[in-house]
């Protein structure tokens, strides 16, 4: 694979011709300090920022996450400290005081000398990179916001970058490259991608084309899988009404599942434990409301990923996911000592 | 029943706030209907996004803080990225939730949900239904 | 020895009410200079004018200043006033006291005051103002009409038939534009083919017409009633003066490709004619999907070519025209449906635009009138049209409306119910505006006898289930969320300007608005001219249209090129750029800022000389001289600077 290398010492117009012409090509531009820790077997680093589920009922998404992209050459490291990321992103003018948690998990990867996070869970990606949005564009509310922090070391100043782990397979890895390193290819596994709201909308901050993404898709087909399209990839699941409205979630999700179900799907592949929820664990009520359905396997994206890599199928912690996705696995001799 | 349109309502304090609060032209919306069609909770609503909108505009603060459709919403942000005026129609149901919730009356009590419920759904659902329904 | 007159005007009490008047008269009389001043209730009226003309003579006045309303508004009045008792109309100036003083400002005392000062400027830069003569410059009286739509053909027609020679140049093959593409035309429903052929028979046969199809304008250079005009003759790779237009040819070409006559729904060949009237009917080869030209081999066409017409070898050729006026008729397209991502960004086969449909229902289309849906074949039972797709979505795509789907879906809708009598069409829709004559009787038909289904809302997401196009919209009505199975969906695309206009406006020198819509110099009163002088506009390429708005327009720039060329000579304004070639420094500054290329530096005497018919007077040449070499006539810097003096003082 041919790489572009972008020296931050080098000419301002050589930097800005590298830059056209990765656009022209679109070939990867990896930054010059990047190459070099490739060259030296180093992994490129990158602040991690997990968020309360990650580390309880969606563990099978984060260690199947570190691992794969370990593999893959990304060291992602945990924030030291960090709190909440927030959740839901504030929507009403004044109350200014919701942002405080968001931009204080930035202001932990700056204290880590680190100018990028990434994130697996699509909410907290989604509030955080509201957040830095909206103080990046709003330097009043900024001030404001340092101003109620003032207990805080460092200032924040917006420059951190807030990234989608797909975002960087994508542009940084590269899907090509993944399928080179794919060891296991996922041959014959029918898997429809489920983006659910927050990974594309609102669309100034989603990560692929709001109507009609790829970036799933891409990332699927580069484990050899087979990619299945449906109309309700980008329908919401019902979200955090699951707490206090659990049939209207079971009426939704019922309607995604079996929408894919219909398009010959054998499992969903998500990036968000809320929606892994709806889809997966409410597949109890579900089955309850409409007996027709039959249960379907629910997957993270990192998952299979790292089957597909060939690690450990411990990472991938399959006992943590509700519905067992293990049998539709070997069936497919995915796992099970092939 | 007739309904009656005066500068009381359609000039009133209630549609000030919503604006200030969701930091949206409610005249800005022309009624075509997209929210509506494409809005995955509306089965659940009482009344629809788009005529939520339109009651603002008439000043019906009664009818659009009683109804179920503000709490069912889910943020989802399909209408927001349709709606061909740039409303934002996610935000002026926070807005309309807010003015509840700030009356210190809450749609979810923390304290009535089962045990059983706080112990089987992730965190992140909790934290968000607690943002989102109560003050 | 300055002899002025100042003449105050009431404007009714437009100016009276915030300005004193009187004393503004009082004050002015003592100025150095003025030997007459006074005020009056409307200048502009005959009884105005005459006094004007009276103290002229009475006075001996060398100078006038009318202080009224905005020049754009009065000027030519008061300077035609003048010039009939003998003063030169260069030494009238006005002084504008109404929108630059009385309307903006509510205190009397400090409007008077500021009219006061104005008046005095005017009367410093009025001393310094030379006696101008306007240039006369000869007309050549020939017209180019760009676009072959129903507005070219209209356009041209009428110029012709006035008497003045025409150069029609059109960039397919032959001239019809959109309009032979449609099915049947509202209100009336008469077939297009039938009203529209003997209209391009007429123009193919025209002594005065010389129509250049298969052709683009390459450049133009000059200026009103002297333009030249270079024409690429593209290279059709048939010599269509042998050619006896006999189609064998087209028979036997072996390569199919989507035609874009018929909107892509079916085949054409390599070597094709748009359509059976078509006007010249002759083929020509596209270069990119000809065997021979991108592979090298076939020649079937050439073979079979008994005039022996096939010509591999043309080139592009080029044409020069002179000609005085130049109408722009460059027409429309409809918007991507590929942009619309919630529509299934242009996936579905059986999601289709409406000139597709157009073509469906056209009977000498490919489905002979009969739509079967582009999928399979199918008849469609169940079909749903979609208004304002793209259009009045300042959001994502175009804010403005597109004018013409209204109708035309009404007109689908019934045609397509006259021939599928069991089917069912329904029709979203935001407004409905049917605003022609004749137009709101054709909806009401097709709403009470053709049982169409109007929906008030729009759409909000599309997508395919099973054969069907499942369509998510809503009843606002009822303010219900609406599911329909349809087995067609037809979109009403937003109308956009013809591709590639952007880039022709700029090489003609005129104005485009941000979406690339033909600006006129006036919305109301000058609707269909250019802001630059000799352009003229017609049909859908100034803004979206229907046919009789369409024609309306297109005779209406045909009179306005008709009255121009009934001139022998044409006056330009002597208010222009002229250098003082003492001063003059060589440095070119001029020439690179001029919009018009009015300005060329001497390459021997290293001076810059201005063509006086080509400048516009914008005065951009003026600021950019740091010499001082470059000066506008009577708007010198002296005269600024002493009218700022005034102002200061
Ligand atoms: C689906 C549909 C249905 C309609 N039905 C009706 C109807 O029933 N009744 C009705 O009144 N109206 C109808 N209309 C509107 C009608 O099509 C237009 O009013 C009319 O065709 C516009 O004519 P025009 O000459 O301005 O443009 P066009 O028809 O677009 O003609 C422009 C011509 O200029 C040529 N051209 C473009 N650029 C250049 C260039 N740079 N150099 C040289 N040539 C160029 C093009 O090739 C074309 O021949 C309909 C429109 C649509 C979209
Ligand atoms: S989509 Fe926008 S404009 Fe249309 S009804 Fe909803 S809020 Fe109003
Ligand atoms: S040479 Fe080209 S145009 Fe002629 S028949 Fe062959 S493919 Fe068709």
């Amino acid at each position: 694979m041919l790489l572009l290398v972008l020296s931050s010492i080098g000419e301002k117009a050589v930097r800005n011709s590298t830059k056209e012409f990765a656009q022209l090509t679109h070939l990867p531009i990896i930054p010059f300090t990047h190459l070099l820790d490739l060259m030296k077997g180093v992994k490129m680093k990158i602040s991690y920022f997990p968020g309360c589920t990650l580390k309880t009922m969606a563990k099978n998404f984060e260690d199947s996450a570190l691992a794969s992209a370990s593999s893959l050459g990304i060291e992602m490291v945990e924030l030291q400290r960090w709190n909440c990321c927030g959740t839901v992103y504030s929507l009403t003018s004044d109350d200014l005081i919701h942002q405080l948690a968001p931009i204080r998990d930035l202001i932990r990867v700056e204290e880590q000398k680190d100018n990028r996070v990434v994130t697996l869970c699509s909410m907290c990606y989604n509030t955080l990179k509201r957040a830095n949005k909206l103080v990046q564009e709003d330097k009043e509310k900024l001030d404001k916001l340092n101003d109620l922090m003032y207990r805080e070391d460092v200032k924040y100043d917006g420059k951190v970058k807030v990234l989608h782990l797909l975002e960087i397979l994508k542009n940084e890895i590269g899907f090509e490259q993944i399928a080179r390193k794919v060891k296991i290819p996922l041959k014959g596994l029918k898997v429809a991608p489920y983006y659910g709201c927050l990974l594309l909308r609102p669309p100034e901050v989603g990560i692929d084309d709001p109507e009609n993404p790829t970036i799933l898709e891409n990332l699927l087909e580069s484990t050899g899988a087979e990619v299945i399209d449906y109309p309700y990839k980008t329908e919401c699941c019902g979200s955090y009404n699951t707490v206090a409205n659990v049939d209207l979630v079971v009426e939704r999700a019922y309607n995604i599942l079996r929408s894919a179900i219909n398009q010959g799907a054998e499992a969903i592949v998500l990036s968000c434990p809320l929606c892994g929820f709806n889809l997966d664990n409410r597949q109890k009520e579900i089955k309850e409301k409409f007996s027709d359905f039959k249960n379907i396997p629910i997957f993270y994206f990192t998952q299979l990923l790292a089957l597909s890599l060939g690690l450990d199928e411990k990472v991938c912690r399959f006992e943590l996911n509700f519905v067992d996705p293990r049998p539709l696995l070997e069936s497919k001799h995915l796992i099970g000592g092939v | 029943m007739r309904a009656e349109i005066s500068i009381k309502n359609t000039k009133s304090k209630f549609l000030d706030k919503v604006e200030e609060l969701s930091e949206q032209n409610i005249y800005a919306c022309y009624q075509c209907g997209k929210c509506s069609a494409g809005c995955p909770s509306i089965s659940e609503m009482d009344i629809s996004p788009s005529e939520i909108i339109r009651l603002v505009q008439l000043g019906g603060e009664e009818e659009v803080l009683n109804s179920k459709t503000i709490w069912v919403c889910a943020s989802c942000f399909t209408c927001v990225t349709r709606c061909p005026k740039g409303v934002d129609v996610a935000k002026i149901m926070e807005a309309l939730r807010q003015i509840t919730l700030r009356k210190n009356v809450d749609y979810v009590n923390p304290l009535s949900i089962p045990r059983e419920t706080l112990s089987q759904v992730p965190q992140i659902a909790l934290v968000s239904a607690l943002r989102k329904f109560s003050g | 020895m300055n002899r002025i007159g100042v003449f105050v005007c009431h404007c009714g009490l437009n100016i009276a009410q915030t300005v004193d008047v009187e004393k503004l008269a009082n004050i002015i009389s003592d100025y150095p200079g003025v030997v007459y001043a006074t005020n009056y209730i409307y200048m502009c009226s005959d009884p105005g004018q005459d006094m004007i003309k009276e103290i002229v003579k009475e006075k001996k006045l060398n100078g006038v200043v009318v202080a009224c309303c905005s020049p754009t508004m009065h000027e030519t009045t008061f300077r035609n006033t003048v010039a009939s008792v003998g003063l030169n109309p260069y030494r009238c100036e006005i002084a504008n006291i109404r929108e630059q003083c009385s309307w903006v400002h509510k205190d009397k005392k400090i409007a008077t005051e500021k009219a006061v000062e104005i008046v005095k400027a005017t009367i410093e830069k009025l001393k310094l103002d030379k006696s101008l003569i306007p240039l006369s410059v000869p007309i050549t009286k020939r017209a180019l009409v760009i676009g072959g739509g129903i507005a070219g053909i209209q356009a041209s027609l009428d110029i012709a038939d006035s008497g003045y020679e025409v150069v029609l140049v059109e960039r397919n093959q032959s001239i019809g534009g959109h309009m032979l593409q449609l099915s049947e035309t509202f209100p009336t429903l008469d077939c297009p083919q039938c009203i529209a052929t003997p209209k391009m028979v007429q123009v193919g046969q025209h002594p005065k017409i010389k129509l250049l199809a298969y052709s683009e304008v390459e450049e133009v250079s000059g200026y009103v009633g002297n333009f030249k005009v270079k024409i690429r003759r593209k290279a059709s790779f048939v010599d269509w003066n042998k050619c006896t237009g006999c189609g064998l040819c087209v028979e036997k070409c072996p390569v199919r490709v989507p035609s874009e006559f018929n909107e892509l729904l079916v085949k054409r060949k390599a070597i094709y004619t748009l359509f059976p009237q078509a006007v010249p009917n002759k083929p020509v080869i596209d270069s990119n999907n000809c065997l021979y030209l991108t592979k090298g081999k076939c020649r079937a066409c050439e073979k079979n070519c008994l005039a022996k017409a096939i010509d591999f070898n043309q080139k592009d050729t080029f044409v020069e025209e002179d000609v005085g006026a130049i109408v722009v008729a460059t027409g429309y397209d409809l918007m991507d449906k590929a942009e619309i991502g919630e529509y299934g960004a242009g996936k579905y086969k059986d999601v289709i635009n409406g000139l597709q449909m157009e073509r469906l229902l056209c009977p000498s289309g490919p489905t002979e009138g009969i739509p079967h849906r582009p999928s399979d074949g199918k008849i469609p039972k169940e079909i749903v049209f979609i208004q304002c797709v793209g259009s009045r979505d300042p959001e994502h795509y175009y804010p403005y409306c597109s004018k013409v789907c209204c109708m035309y879906v009404v007109k689908q809708a019934m045609l397509y119910k006259n021939v599928v009598p069991d089917g069912q069409a329904y029709v979203f829709y935001m407004d409905i505006r049917c605003d022609g004559k004749g137009y709101e009787e054709f909806l009401q038909k097709g709403m009470e006898e053709n049982k169409i289904l109007y929906l008030r809302g729009r759409v909000s997401k599309l997508f395919k289930d099973g054969d069907k196009i499942k369509v998510w919209g809503a009843d606002t009505l009822t303010g219900r969320k609406i599911e329909i199975s349809a087995d067609m969906v037809v979109l009403a695309m937003a109308v956009v300007p013809s591709k590639g206009v952007k880039e022709l406006a700029r090489k003609l020198r005129i104005t485009a608005d941000d979406y690339g819509f033909l600006t006129e110099a006036h919305p109301k009163l000058r609707p269909v001219e250019s802001l630059t002088a000799g352009y003229f506009l017609a049909g859908a390429a100034q803004g979206p249209k229907d046919i009789p708005d369409v024609v309306a327009q297109a005779s209406g720039a045909a009179s306005k090129v008709d009255s121009l060329f009934s001139q022998d000579v044409l006056y330009h304004e002597p208010i222009i750029a002229s250098v003082d070639e003492e001063v003059c420094v060589g440095c070119g500054n001029c020439v690179d800022v001029c919009a018009y290329d009015a300005i060329e530096l001497d390459l021997r005497t290293k001076k810059a000389k201005v063509n006086s018919a080509v400048c516009e007077g914008c005065g951009a040449c003026c600021a950019a001289c740091p010499s001082g070499a470059m000066q506008h006539n009577n708007f010198s810097k002296r005269q600024i600077f002493e009218m700022v003096d005034a102002f200061v003082r």
